[in-house]
């Protein structure tokens, strides 16, 4: 039997060893398609911490009365009970961004990210490591989500956060915030980070 | 006539111009997952195309019989309790994200059930892919995209009826299918590349998808060179029968003007 890993080690696998976007590759729809700026990127990226948060502690408060066959529905209305909340949230107090967002904040309900931590993690293990291992997931994925929306944002309107960073002659890449950019800007960040990896094994592996 | 061309429209938009996976980035999991070979990327496509549109029939009638205010079901059973004026407003619409994805979750596993027991061949060439499909954001975007035409009009007239919603489901699940075999057949000729190894798999794929969806955006205003086609056409056949008064409604046009279309030259 292998050691379960600490609350503390949970925390920082999730953050980059296991990072749940460019390691694991789930939860690509919202990735891709709120990462036109730095603002909507944050915003999904809090949306989906609290979700995920709230999901990972419920399921591991009620993993002992849960039965095998009924688990994936009983996650998946949890997790919908919870995007509810943080939908009505987001509209009441920021009507814009939920405008924004679109069906992308109800579509957290499908997100892979949430279904695999419940199953993988939070429905085998104690309240405490459940919490730490969704905070560790969910800065994993705001790295992320930022990483992506940042290029996205500074090449395509030379802004970041609604700041002019590029000077104002800054032919603004229109491409970059338009859907193909996203697949472009993702498939290429996440080449790099693959061929950082390998390189860092490989130095390693020659020591 | 304008809800034949409104129909098409809708077609058209879901099938090319938004298509789901190039332009909202919904169901992108199986996109890249499972592009891997032509069959088996069709088989999911019509296993998604499938479930879509039971999806979408199911949240269609949940949705204007029982969720959205005033819906005639809630109304009935509300009635029962607390006065009829009280429960006309009664609004169910904060409830749709678990309804629908229990209707999905269902959904699926009623198909599935019924896909075994009685069309086995069936069942084994999609049979892998059907559990898959609960965890799909393609389902759930249709779902919610239709609510968003049903609830979110100000207009109770301009709400969407079976039709458009199963037209939208359908095209979608169509559009979608379209997307996972081009991909695939790129995917196939990857195989013979000489491709950086850091690249290898979902890297290259994303980039080629980037590619394929620069190629979908050409479709961009499909729509409404479409609509203006169509409602031209419409319109010439009014100035060429003088007698026609432009404001008779298009329905009544057709109607009185049968012959006419006769007299058209075929081709």
């Amino acid at each position: 039997m292998v050691d379960q890993p600490t609350p503390l080690e949970r925390f920082v696998q999730g953050i980059l060893p296991e990072n749940p976007v460019y390691r694991q590759l789930l939860g690509l729809c919202p990735t891709l398609a709120v990462t036109n700026g730095m603002k909507a990127a944050v915003t999904m990226s809090c949306a989906v911490a609290f979700v995920l948060l709230c999901a990972n502690v419920i399921t591991s408060l009620i993993r002992n009365l849960l039965k095998p066959h009924l688990r994936i529905v009983i996650f998946t209305l949890t997790i919908a009970t919870f995007v509810t909340i943080a939908d009505r949230f987001l509209a009441a107090y920021m009507y814009q961004m939920s405008k924004t967002l679109g069906p992308y904040i109800p579509l957290i309900i499908v997100n892979c990210i949430i279904i695999c931590r419940c199953e993988v993690c939070a429905s085998k293990q104690s309240v405490l490591t459940a919490a730490s291992d969704a905070l560790g997931q969910s800065i994993g994925f705001a790295l992320a989500l930022s990483s992506i929306a940042a290029v996205r944002e500074i090449l395509g309107t030379g802004m970041f956060f609604g700041w002019r960073v590029l000077p104002i002659s800054w032919p603004d890449w229109v491409i970059m915030v338009l859907p193909p950019g996203a697949f472009l800007t993702f498939g290429i960040l996440l080449g790099t980070v693959n061929w950082i990896g390998s390189y860092r094994s490989e130095k390693s592996g020659n020591r | 006539m304008s809800y034949l061309i409104d129909i098409i429209l809708i077609a058209v938009g879901a099938a090319l111009i938004n298509n789901f996976v190039l332009y909202y980035f919904v169901g992108i999991c199986p996109f890249i997952g499972v592009s891997r070979r032509v069959d088996m990327a069709f088989g999911m496509g019509c296993a998604v195309t499938f479930v879509i549109s039971i999806a979408a029939f199911l949240s269609w009638t949940i949705t204007t019989y029982v969720l959205m205010p005033g819906a005639p079901l809630s109304k009935w059973i509300a009635g029962f309790f607390v006065p009829a004026d009280v429960a006309a407003k009664i609004d169910l619409t904060i409830l749709s994200y678990i309804v629908y994805i229990f209707a999905i979750a269902s959904s699926v596993q009623f198909v599935e059930m019924y896909v075994r027991k009685f069309y086995p061949p069936l069942y084994k060439s999609f049979g892998v892919f059907l559990p898959l499909i609960t965890t799909n954001c393609a389902i759930l975007f249709a779902c919610l995209k239709i609510m968003g035409n049903i609830i979110g009009v100000d207009n109770p007239a301009d709400a969407w009826d079976l039709g458009r919603s199963l037209t939208l489901a359908v095209f979608g699940g169509v559009g979608f299918t379209i997307a996972i075999v081009i991909m695939a057949g790129i995917r196939e000729e990857l195989d013979l590349c000489d491709i950086p190894k850091p690249f290898q798999g979902a890297a290259i794929t994303l980039v080629v998808a980037g590619i394929l969806a620069m190629a979908f955006m050409g479709f961009t205003g499909v729509d409404s060179g479409l609509q203006k086609a169509l409602t031209s056409q419409a319109g010439a056949s009014t100035a060429e029968n003088k007698n026609a008064d432009i404001n008779v409604g298009m329905s009544k046009f057709i109607i009185e003007n049968q012959p006419i279309d006769e007299n058209i030259p075929k081709g």
